[in-house]
C-alpha cells in the first residue's frame, strides 16, 4: 500500500461507505426502515477504525500529499477518539428514526460519516487550507444533522443560528490564515512554525492567531464564542447532541493543540498568547456554569455544561507543550466518553419527539429505568468529576498540568467552578431519583439493543478512563512526544 | 499474597462486592434485607482480624499493600492501618450490620436502592482510612459524598429532602476542590502522593521554602476537613441534613471522616502550621462546644436536638486533638469512637421512636415510660454515655480531651478555654435529661396517647445492646482501646517538626513525649 493511501486511509474508507449508503438509499421504500444502512455505517466506521489501527502498527511518521497530510500517534489519536464517538452515535441513532417518522434516515448515517471525514482530516492535517477544508466538511453535515427533526421550530432554529453564526466563524479563521500567510508566507504548519522566528511583522502573526482562536473558539462553544450553544443543542436531536459536542470539538481542539504547543510554541510566542486562552478558559467556565445553573430544560443545561468543560479543556493550553498535549487529549476523551454517554440515555428516554424537556421530567426513572438511570447518573459524576471516572481524571490531568506550569490561580478558579457545576448536575441526578410529581410528566421509553451496547461501552469507557487511564493517557503523551520532539 | 497484606482490600471492596450483588438480585425486600446484613456482618468479621493481628508495640503502619497503580503522575494503591485508623475501621465495620438491622422496617420502599447505596458508603468510608496514597484517599473522599446524597435526597423524611442533600455535597464538595488544588501543588512541590513519605517530608520542612503557599495549602486541607466534621461555623449543613436523612445514613454522616483526616493530613503533612492555627482551633472547638449545647437546649425537635449535641461532641473532639498533647489527642481519638458509638444509639432509638409515633416533635410526646420500658432504659443509658458519666465510655474521652487542652502550650489562655468547654458538660447533662423528662416522663403526650406503640421488639435490642455494653466495657477498659491509640498520639502529639525528624516511620525509636511523661491511659482507669 502506497504511503499516501495508508495516511488516509480512515478517511477513504468513511467516504466509499457515505457514498455506498446515498446509493443504496434510493432503492428503499421512502417511508421504510433504513435501518440497514444504519448498520452498514456502523461496519464502515469499524473499518476506519480497523484502518486506523493498521496506522498506528506501523510505528512512523508519514508526511504525505506535499506536506499536507501527517499521520502520527498524535492524528491516531484522535482518528481512534472520532471512529469511536461516531460509532456510539450510530448505534444510538438506529432506532431513534421510527419507520415513518422521516423520510430521511437514509442520508442521515451518510451524513454522519461525511462529518467524521472532515474531523478526521482536521486532526492529521498540518496545512491550514486542509484544515479549513475538514473544518468545512464537518461543519456542513454537522448544520443539516442539527435541523434534522425538521417538523420542530426549534430544530429549524437551530439549524439556522448554527449555519449563520457558523459560517461567520469560519471566516475569522479563513483571515486568520491569511495573516499567517501575510507574516510568513506559508500556510504549511510546519512551515509558519519556522517562518515566526524570522518573520518581520510578529504582530501580524500574533493577529493571526488571535483570528484563529477567534474561528475555533467558536466550534468549541468557548466563551465569548458560545451564545449559538443552547439553542443548537435544545433543537437538534439528542444523538446529533451527543456527537456535535464532542467529535468536532474534539477535532478542533486537536488543531488548536497543533496550532499552539507546535506552531506558536516557542517561549516568547508561548508568554505572548497564553494570557488570551486563560481569559477564555475562566470566561467558558464562569459563563457556562452560571448559564447552566438558570436552565430548567435538561439539554439546554448540558449544553451550558459543555461551555464550561470546554473552559477547563483550555486550561491546558496554558500549560507546557507536553503536558499540555497529553492533558487535553485525554481530556477529550473523558469527555467524549461521558457526554456521548449522558445524551445517548436522553435519547432513548424521550424518543424522537423528545417529550422530556425540563428536569422535572425526570423525575421517577429510577423506579421506571433503574439501570438506566444508574447509567444517566453515573455520566453526571462523571461530569461533575468525582473520582473514579473519566471525567475526573480529564480535570486532574488539566489540573495538575495548569500547576505544574505555574497557573495555580487557573486551578483554583477551575476547581471552583467546578464545585459550582455539582450544583446543577445533582439537581437532574436527585430528580432521577425523586418520586414522580402527581401521575402527569414525561412518559419514558426504554433503551433498544443496540442503543444499550452503546451506552454499557459509554459506561465502560468512562470506567476505565477513570481507572485505568494508563493506557489512554500512554497514547496521548507518545502523541505529545512526536508533537513537540518534530518542533526541537 | 498473605492475608495480612489482603485483608485491607478485603474489607474495603467487600461491601462494594456485596452491592452488586444486591443490584442483580430481585427487588425483594426480605432477600435484599438479609443480603445486607450477611454482607455486613461478614464486613465486620473481617475488620476483627486487624486488632487480632496488630503489632501493639510499633509505630507506622501495618497490613500495609503497596503497589503501583498510574505511571504518571505516580500514583499507588497504598493501604495501610495504624493506630488511629485501625479501630476506626473496626468501628465503621461494628456500625454498618446494626445500621441495617434498625432500617428494616424503617425503610419499607425501594430496599434494593437503599442497601446497595448503603454498601457503597460503607466502602468509601472505609477507604477513606485506609488509604495511605493521597490520591486514593481523596478518591475514596469524594465517593463518600455521593451515596450519602442520594440516600438523603431518595430516603429523606420531609419534602426538603432535595435540598437537605444538595446543602450537603455542596458544603462538602467545594472545600474539597480546593483540597485538590492543594494536593496538586504538594504534589508538583515533592513529586510524590505518597502518605508516609509526605509525612517525613512535612516532619523535615522540606515539602516547599515558600511558607506562604505552604500556609495556603495547609489551609486548603484544613478547611475541607473541618467542614465535614463539622468545625463550629462551618456546619451549616449538619442539622438539616441529620434531620432528613434516615437513621442509618445519620450514624455514619458526621464526625469519623473529617476528624480522622485532620488527624492524618493536616498534622502529617503540614504539622508546623497545625500547630500554628491551633488557637484559633481550640478557640472553634470551645465555642463550638458552648454553641452545639446551648442551641439543644432551646429545640424541640429531638433530631435537630441530637444534631446540635453532635455538633457539642465533635468539638470537644477539635478541641482536645489541636491541643497537641498526648492526652488531648488520644482522648480525641478515643471520642471519635465513642461519638460513632453513643451518637450512633442515640439516633436509632430516635429512629425507632419515630417508628412508633411519626414524629420527633418532643411537645407530641410524653409518658412514653410507661408504655416502653425497655426503649426507656436504653434511652437512659445511652444518654448518660452521651453526657458523660464516669464510669461510661464518654468520660473518657472528655476527661482525656479537656486535661488536654488544659495542658496544651499553644494557645495563651488554656485555663479560659477549657473552662467554656467544661461548661458544656454541664449544659450537655440538661437538654439531654431535659428531654427524657419531656419525652418518656409526665403526663401522657398527644401522640403516645393516640397511638398504641409497642416496645423494642427482638431485632432492635439485638441492635441495641451490643452498644449499651460497649458504653460500660470502654467505660472500664479503656487501655484496651488506647494501646493501639496512645502509639498514634504520642507520635502526633511528640513529632513537633522542629525537634524530631525521623520519627517516621522508624518504628524502634523510642518517642519522646513533651509535656504528659504519664502514661495517659490513666484518665479511663479509675
Amino acid at each position: 500500500m502506497s504511503s499516501a493511501l495508508l495516511s488516509i486511509l480512515p478517511e477513504v474508507v468513511l467516504t466509499v461507505t457515505g457514498v455506498l449508503i446515498m446509493l443504496a438509499d434510493p432503492f428503499f421504500a421512502p417511508k421504510a426502515s433504513k435501518k440497514a444502512l444504519g448498520w452498514l455505517a456502523v461496519l464502515g466506521t469499524l473499518g476506519a477504525a480497523g484502518a486506523t489501527l493498521l496506522q498506528l502498527r506501523t510505528h512512523q511518521i508519514l508526511l504525505t500529499f506535499s506536506g499536507s497530510i501527517q499521520m502520527d500517534t498524535f492524528s491516531v489519536f484522535f482518528h481512534l477518539l472520532i471512529a469511536s464517538i461516531v460509532l456510539l452515535t450510530l448505534l444510538v441513532s438506529l432506532d431513534y428514526f421510527k419507520p415513518g417518522a422521516t423520510s430521511h434516515s437514509g442520508e442521515y448515517f451518510a451524513l454522519v460519516l461525511f462529518g467524521a471525514v472532515g474531523m478526521m482530516l482536521m486532526t492529521c492535517s498540518v496545512e491550514l487550507l486542509m484544515v479549513f477544508i475538514g473544518l468545512e466538511i464537518s461543519s456542513i453535515s454537522t448544520y443539516i444533522l442539527a435541523g434534522y427533526r425538521k417538523g420542530q421550530a426549534t430544530a429549524s432554529e437551530s439549524s439556522l443560528k448554527y449555519f449563520l453564526l457558523g459560517s461567520f466563524a469560519t471566516a475569522f479563521f479563513l483571515y486568520g490564515i491569511a495573516l499567517a500567510f501575510g507574516a510568513t508566507g506559508t500556510t504549511s504548519l510546519n512551515g509558519i512554525a519556522s517562518g515566526l522566528s524570522v518573520t518581520a511583522f510578529p504582530t501580524m502573526a500574533f493577529l493571526a492567531l488571535a483570528m484563529m482562536l477567534v474561528g475555533l473558539g467558536f466550534k468549541v462553544s468557548a466563551a465569548p464564542f458560545h451564545v449559538w450553544t443552547p439553542d443548537v443543542y435544545q433543537g437538534a436531536p439528542a444523538p446529533v447532541v451527543g456527537l456535535m459536542s464532542t467529535a468536532p470539538k474534539a477535532a478542533v481542539f486537536a488543531v488548536l493543540l497543533r496550532i499552539t504547543a507546535t506552531t506558536y510554541s516557542s517561549e516568547l510566542l508561548h508568554a505572548r498568547w497564553v494570557w488570551l486562552i486563560g481569559i477564555i478558559a475562566v470566561l467558558s467556565m464562569t459563563i457556562g456554569n452560571l448559564g447552566a445553573l438558570l436552565q430548567k430544560d435538561a439539554k439546554r443545561m448540558l449544553a451550558y455544561s459543555s461551555i464550561a468543560h470546554a473552559g477547563y479543556l483550555m486550561v491546558a493550553y496554558t500549560a507546557l507543550p507536553a503536558d499540555s498535549i497529553a492533558a487535553a487529549a485525554f481530556y477529550t476523551a473523558g469527555y467524549a466518553a461521558m457526554n456521548v454517554g449522558a445524551f445517548a440515555v436522553i435519547s432513548q428516554l424521550g424518543g424522537y419527539d423528545e417529550p422530556l424537556r425540563t428536569i422535572d421530567d425526570y423525575r421517577g426513572l429510577a423506579q421506571k429505568h433503574p439501570v438506566l438511570a444508574a447509567a444517566l447518573a453515573f455520566f453526571l459524576l462523571s461530569l461533575i468529576g468525582i473520582p473514579f471516572t473519566g471525567g475526573f481524571f480529564g480535570k486532574f490531568y488539566v489540573f495538575n498540568a495548569a500547576i505544574g506550569a505555574g497557573h495555580v490561580w487557573l486551578a483554583v478558579l477551575g476547581l471552583l467552578n467546578s464545585g459550582v457545576a455539582c450544583f446543577y448536575y445533582l439537581r437532574l441526578l436527585t430528580a432521577l431519583y425523586s418520586r414522580k410529581l402527581g401521575e402527569e410528566g414525561g412518559e419514558f421509553e426504554g433503551s433498544s439493543p443496540a442503543a444499550a451496547i452503546a451506552i454499557a461501552g459509554a459506561v465502560l469507557a468512562t470506567l476505565l478512563l477513570g481507572v485505568l487511564p494508563g493506557k489512554v493517557l500512554g497514547l496521548a503523551q507518545r502523541g505529545a512526544t512526536v508533537q513537540v520532539s518534530r518542533n526541537r | 499474597m498473605t492475608i495480612d497484606s489482603s485483608i485491607l482490600s478485603l474489607i474495603v471492596f467487600f461491601p462494594t462486592v456485596g452491592a452488586i450483588l444486591l443490584a442483580l438480585l430481585p427487588a425483594n425486600p426480605t432477600l435484599q434485607k438479609w443480603g445486607a446484613l450477611v454482607v455486613t456482618l461478614l464486613t465486620f468479621l473481617f475488620t476483627l482480624h486487624l486488632p487480632a493481628h496488630y503489632q501493639y508495640g510499633l509505630t507506622g503502619y501495618q497490613f500495609e499493600v503497596n503497589v503501583p497503580w498510574i505511571a504518571s503522575p505516580a500514583i499507588r494503591y497504598h493501604l495501610g492501618v495504624d493506630g488511629l485508623s485501625m479501630w476506626l475501621v473496626v468501628l465503621s465495620g461494628f456500625l454498618a450490620p446494626l445500621g441495617v438491622l434498625i432500617s428494616w422496617r424503617a425503610i419499607d420502599r425501594r430496599e434494593k436502592l437503599f442497601y446497595t447505596l448503603f454498601l457503597l458508603q460503607q466502602t468509601a468510608m472505609i477507604g477513606v482510612f485506609v488509604a495511605l496514597d493521597l490520591f486514593l484517599y481523596y478518591g475514596f473522599w469524594e465517593w463518600s459524598l455521593v451515596p450519602m446524597a442520594i440516600l438523603i435526597a431518595t430516603f429523606g423524611r420531609t419534602d426538603k429532602r432535595a435540598k437537605a442533600a444538595l446543602k450537603y455535597f455542596l458544603y462538602a464538595f467545594i472545600p474539597s476542590a480546593i483540597l485538590l488544588v492543594g494536593m496538586l501543588w504538594v504534589y508538583a512541590q515533592t513529586g510524590t502522593f505518597d502518605l508516609p513519605m509526605l509525612q517525613q517530608m512535612g516532619a523535615s520542612h522540606s515539602i516547599s521554602s515558600n511558607h506562604a503557599a505552604l500556609w495556603l495549602a495547609s489551609l486548603a486541607f484544613l478547611v475541607a476537613f473541618a467542614v465535614k466534621v463539622p468545625v463550629f461555623p462551618l456546619h451549616g449543613w449538619l442539622s438539616d441534613a441529620i434531620f432528613e436523612a434516615p437513621t442509618a445514613a445519620v450514624m455514619v454522616l458526621a464526625g469519623k471522616l473529617g476528624l480522622y483526616s485532620i488527624l492524618r493530613f493536616s498534622f502529617g503533612i503540614f504539622p508546623e502550621q497545625s500547630r500554628q492555627i491551633a488557637p484559633l482551633m481550640i478557640a472553634l472547638g470551645a465555642i463550638g462546644i458552648a454553641y452545639g449545647a446551648l442551641v439543644a437546649l432551646v429545640q424541640t425537635d429531638l433530631k435537630r436536638l441530637a444534631a446540635y449535641s453532635t455538633l457539642g461532641h465533635l468539638s470537644f473532639i477539635t478541641l482536645g486533638i489541636f491541643s497537641f498533647t498526648v492526652a488531648g489527642i488520644d482522648g480525641g481519638v478515643y471520642q471519635i469512637i465513642n461519638h460513632g458509638i453513643s451518637g450512633g444509639a442515640l439516633f436509632m432509638l430516635l429512629g425507632a421512636l419515630y417508628e412508633r409515633y411519626g414524629t420527633y416533635d418532643m411537645r407530641e410526646l410524653g409518658g412514653v415510660a410507661q408504655k416502653l420500658p425497655w426503649m426507656v432504659t436504653l434511652f437512659v443509658i445511652t444518654a448518660l454515655s452521651n453526657i458523660g458519666l464516669p464510669g461510661l465510655n464518654g468520660f473518657v474521652g472528655e476527661f482525656l480531651t479537656l486535661s488536654g487542652s488544659l495542658q496544651t502550650i499553644y494557645v495563651a489562655h488554656p485555663m479560659l478555654w477549657t473552662t467554656i468547654a467544661t461548661t458544656g458538660v454541664i449544659f450537655g447533662a440538661g437538654y439531654m435529661l431535659w428531654a427524657i423528662q419531656r419525652v418518656f416522663y409526665g403526663g401522657m403526650g398527644r401522640r403516645p396517647d393516640e397511638v398504641s406503640g409497642w416496645d423494642l421488639d427482638a431485632r432492635e435490642q439485638v441492635a441495641l445492646w451490643p452498644m449499651a455494653v460497649l458504653f460500660v466495657v470502654m467505660g472500664v477498659a479503656s487501655p484496651y482501646w488506647m494501646r493501639a491509640i496512645d502509639s498514634f498520639g504520642a507520635g502526633a502529639a511528640g513529632r513537633t517538626a522542629v525537634t524530631d525528624v525521623h520519627v517516621y516511620p522508624n518504628p524502634t525509636k523510642n518517642l519522646a513525649l513533651p509535656e504528659t511523661p504519664v502514661s495517659s491511659t490513666e484518665g479511663g482507669a479509675h
